[in-house]
């Protein structure tokens, strides 16, 4: 039967020729290579993101008024609305710190080298694309939470020099955080950054079939000296299998968060009310919260937080261009790249729980 | 200027002239002789510029001469003369008099404010500070202890010493003094009593100016304590359902035949603390153990007061900690929450029922919050019971997904073995 | 899948295999699309009773008498007075949120827990309520009388 669709789909689009290269595909299989499914993990969060985010599309309602009451409604009244839901949050934090780990990962195996430079660097906007889907997302329930971590992260945007107050207001669709705001963060999160991200995902699997998986330094060294100890596996079905495999434990790990600690939705926000005391923003960006919050007021004649961010902003810079930096005198920009990044997980990492334990 | 330099007449008439004009100038900017005077010597004579501009009196148009007579428009001691009509300073049990030469004149008053009372002289007569100053004491209170006389603001001001807010405040500065009080049979605990209780905490913390002080229970100018036999009906003023149930209640004609007022044996005067259903019953905190002594009917009904609102309580508990532990593990409840709202609603109507002394009148209240506890329990459980089934859900996907898992593996060894070979 | 072998395992073992697979990826495809499925069925419950709620129907409220409507997660107040107006407020009362009625003899409402009095506008005039009871907006649109919160900005 199947080999009936094949053969109807190569006469006309000469399927075999199309999908030649996938099934001539190979993953090199050495010690470390289990860190290579992270990036399809992602890709597979993305997917259930997008599936369980245009289920929510049937009943959200994005208006002040009624936001917090459609979520509600979702959760209570819609049949499993409640699993729709806490998968949608729960695959929205995983797929957050799997984008880090395959963006660490990467770094450790020194994937970002030539001629991989742009796959980084979509790699990177993407990750940044990923945190404004988890920033936009966040608000869309409209309770005191999500609104009081919506105004304390946009009013650190407006620290920016010389565009802060543009951002703002661009980022609010006004002076303040009303329901103006809900409506931009939503088409933020479901329109735009769901179109940039496609294109970017696009152009970032095709970067990654292009180059093929890449094998970090050592191996590489190894293998050239040894040849007959580079071992590779078949994409498919071989890898394609153990990803699957990846993929329905991931499925797993969400219905059982999803069943077991479900997300709640606390009280409606209310605008005029005080803020409630420690309110924090969510973890992937507690370690920029703690850390503007341990900077001194004024450092000489700047301001503290102003520094904050500009640091904070130079160093994603940074971050964003790494492979570029690697021409420039061999090992030794290597080793302070794999300096920086052992510095850069422990620093979060640690920041992280930090910002969780502090009043 | 040769006439200056040379004519010592001259200079003197020039100098003379100088003076008086600028006094003149002086006087006539200052057209109240009085100030201009008092506001420069120390106390008790000093009345100074910002007293007088703040005085209500004084913005109303009056004058120091309306009370002290003499004339403001003359100069020095003039001003103080018998002929310009000087009363100087008015006795003490002279002043309620003088004030209310005008503010008991309906007419007079009129012109400023037709809406205020013009009977707190008369008022004043019937009252215990009045009847002692009739009697020559004039340690009481006269007008201007409480009102203040010279910057005096109206009631209404906040800042005013009778404003609701200070009223307990200003008495107390008697009535709270042993030394003042020496010689008069009354306490002086009242305000210190006051001041841990619920009406000062709404009134004086909160503002909530619904909230009584001493003059709503004793009144302001004819300022007497309420008798026993009416002190219930001052309370009922406010507490309205509390003081009808009691009026029915077996306790009425109990309390009169025991010359014992309504509502202070339990709730005390002034002390009026947040009543807790600890009064209730027959322990240590007991009210009803006041009287009743175990074994006759009394103490059975209070036993059972308790005993009923405990169980109604503890009820009411149950059906929230269900609820807490259903919505903590993710069950959406604010409809059951809502329910209890009026569950919590019969319990309040419960410990107002309490004052009929009548168990089965409490009962229905009692009864009918149950019902909603129940039903609200219920719902509770029924979330619990939905979530269960959720988790069960969850374990039949996840042992179709462990199920996959395992083909998988399976499969995947069994093409590599084949792959091998 | 091109290269099954074809011997090398038990054929028992291999349809084990294949069962196992091929019958838990169709389950777990099942309890997967069971849910979705169901989800995407509107509940009969439409409404959302956020900012806008069905009160009553027209002709339900006699001129001069009241009923308790539930709006989001609290009770509300809907009066038809005598003069034929619809008025819709808050029914927690402001003093301790015990839940207000209408009494038709005064033409107020009123709290039964400590005899507190508000207005048809919802003003407290007597009795413990320190603040008025939130207004509501009500329309009659066809038959059905709407009632609303004010709108947010």
């Amino acid at each position: 039967m199947l080999t009936r669709v094949r053969n109807w789909l190569d006469e006309r689009f000469g399927w075999d020729e199309l999908t030649a290269p996938l099934r001539h595909k190979t993953v090199p299989m050495h010690k470390l290579s289990y860190w290579y499914f992270l990036g399809g993990i992602t890709l597979f969060l993305f997917g259930i993101q997008v599936c369980t985010g245009m289920l929510l599309l049937l009943y959200y309602r994005p208006t002040a008024n009624e936001a917090f009451e459609s979520v509600q409604y979702i959760m209570t009244r819609v049949q499993f609305g409640w699993l729709v839901r806490s998968i949608h949050s729960w695959a929205a934090n995983l797929m957050v710190f799997t984008a880090i780990a395959h963006m660490f990962s990467v770094l450790f195996l020194r994937a970002y080298r030539k001629p991989r430079e742009l796959t980084w660097v979509s790699g990177m906007i993407l990750l940044f694309l990923v945190m404004g889907f988890g920033f936009s997302g966040y608000l869309l329930p409209w309770n005191t939470l999500a609104f009081f971590a919506t105004k304390v992260g946009t009013e650190i945007a407006g620290q920016v020099p010389l565009i802060g107050r543009h951002l703002v207001i661009f980022l609010r669709g006004g002076e303040e955080v009303t329901g103006a705001t809900l409506t931009r963060f939503f088409g933020f999160h479901v329109a735009l950054l769901p179109g940039i991200t496609t294109l970017l995902l696009l152009l970032h699997v095709a970067l990654v079939q292009k180059f093929g998986i890449s094998v970090p330094p050592k191996v590489e060294e190894q293998w050239e000296a040894y040849p007959a100890q580079a071992r590779a596996m078949k994409f498919f079905p071989n890898f394609a299998l153990r990803e699957l495999m990846a993929w329905y434990i991931a499925l797993g790990v969400l219905g059982a968060l999803a069943a077991l600690s479900p997300w709640g939705l606390g009280a409606k926000a209310d605008p005029f009310a005080p803020a409630p005391a420690g309110i924090k923003p969510e973890w992937y960006f507690l370690f920029m919260f703690q850390t503007l919050k341990l900077i001194p007021a004024k450092i000489g004649a700047l301001d503290g937080e102003v520094l904050g961010i500009m640091v904070f902003s130079l160093a994603g810079l940074i971050w964003l261009l790494l492979p570029f930096f690697g021409g420039l005198g061999r090992g030794r920009v290597h080793r302070w790249i794999l300096g920086l990044g052992i510095f850069a997980v422990a620093y979060m990492a640690s920041m992280t729980v930090y910002g969780y334990v502090a009043k | 200027m040769d006439t200056w330099r040379n004519n010592r007449g001259a200079r003197l008439a020039l100098t003379l002239l100088a003076i008086v004009l600028i006094a003149g100038i002086a006087r006539a900017e200052q057209p109240n002789s009085c100030i201009e005077c008092h506001s420069a010597l120390d106390p008790p004579q000093q009345v100074t510029n910002e007293q007088f501009a703040r005085d209500i009196h004084a913005q109303k148009g009056l004058t120091c001469a309306s009370c002290h007579g003499g004339d403001p428009s003359k100069s020095d001691m003039d001003a103080m003369s018998k002929a310009a009509g000087f009363r100087s300073k008015p006795a003490r049990k002279d002043i309620p008099a003088l004030c209310g030469k005008c503010h008991s004149d309906g007419a007079y008053m009129r012109q400023y404010n037709p809406s205020l009372r013009t009977d707190q002289f008369a008022q004043y007569q019937t009252s215990v500070h009045g009847k002692l100053l009739a009697k020559g004491d004039t340690k009481v209170a006269v007008c201007i202890d409480c009102h203040g006389m010279h910057g005096m603001r109206p009631a209404s001001d906040t800042r005013s010493k009778v404003h609701p807010t200070h009223v307990a405040e200003t008495c107390s500065r008697c009535h709270a003094d042993p030394a003042y009080m020496k010689g008069y049979s009354i306490p002086t605990d009242q305000y210190a009593a006051y001041s841990a209780s619920v009406h000062h905490d709404a009134l004086v913390v909160r503002g909530d100016l619904s909230a009584p002080t001493c003059t709503t229970c004793h009144g302001n100018h004819g300022a007497a304590p309420p008798g026993v036999g009416t002190v219930q009906n001052v309370c009922a003023t406010c507490h309205v359902f509390q003081a009808q149930l009691f009026e029915k209640s077996p306790h009425k004609a109990a309390f009169q035949a025991a010359s014992l007022p309504g509502c202070v044996p339990c709730h005390s005067n002034h002390r009026i603390v947040h009543p807790t259903d600890a009064l209730l019953g027959t322990g240590k905190q007991s009210v009803c153990t006041n009287c009743h002594t175990a074994g006759d009917a009394g103490y059975q009904v209070a036993d059972q007061f308790l005993q009923q609102i405990d169980h109604f309580e503890t009820s009411v508990t149950n059906s929230d900690e269900i609820l807490n532990r259903a919505e903590s593990d993710g069950m959406e409840v604010s409809q059951a929450r809502l329910e209890q709202d009026q569950a919590r609603d019969a319990l309040t109507k419960a410990r107002v029922t309490v004052h009929s002394f009548n168990l089965a009148r409490m009962q229905e209240d009692i009864l009918a919050g149950l019902k909603t506890t129940d039903k609200t329990y219920q719902e509770g459980k029924a979330a619990l019971a939905e979530r269960d089934y959720r988790r069960k859900g969850l374990g039949v996907s996840l042992f179709f997904i462990v199920a996959v898992l395992v083909g998988l593996r399976l499969y995947t060894k069994h093409i590599e073995s084949g792959q091998n070979t | 899948m091109d290269n099954v072998p074809s011997s090398g395992v038990e054929p028992g073992r291999r349809r084990l295999v294949e069962v196992l697979l091929g019958g838990g990826l169709i389950a777990s495809v099942v309890s997967f699309l069971y849910p979705v499925l169901q989800y995407i069925v509107p509940p009969a419950v439409v409404d959302l009773g956020g900012d806008e709620i069905v009160a009553a129907k027209v002709g339900e409220l006699k001129p001069n008498s009241s009923k308790i409507f539930r709006f989001g997660s609290r009770p509300g107040l809907l009066l038809l007075t005598s003069d034929g107006e619809y008025r819709a407020m808050s029914a927690t009362c402001t003093h301790l949120s015990c839940t207000v009625q209408y009494r038709s003899e005064l033409h107020q409402v009123w709290c039964a827990c400590h005899n507190g009095l508000y207005d048809l506008a919802g003003r407290n005039v007597s009795g413990p309520p320190p603040r008025p009871l939130e207004a509501f907006q009500v329309h009659v649109r066809g038959d059905e009388i709407v009632v609303s919160r004010k709108q947010e900005a």
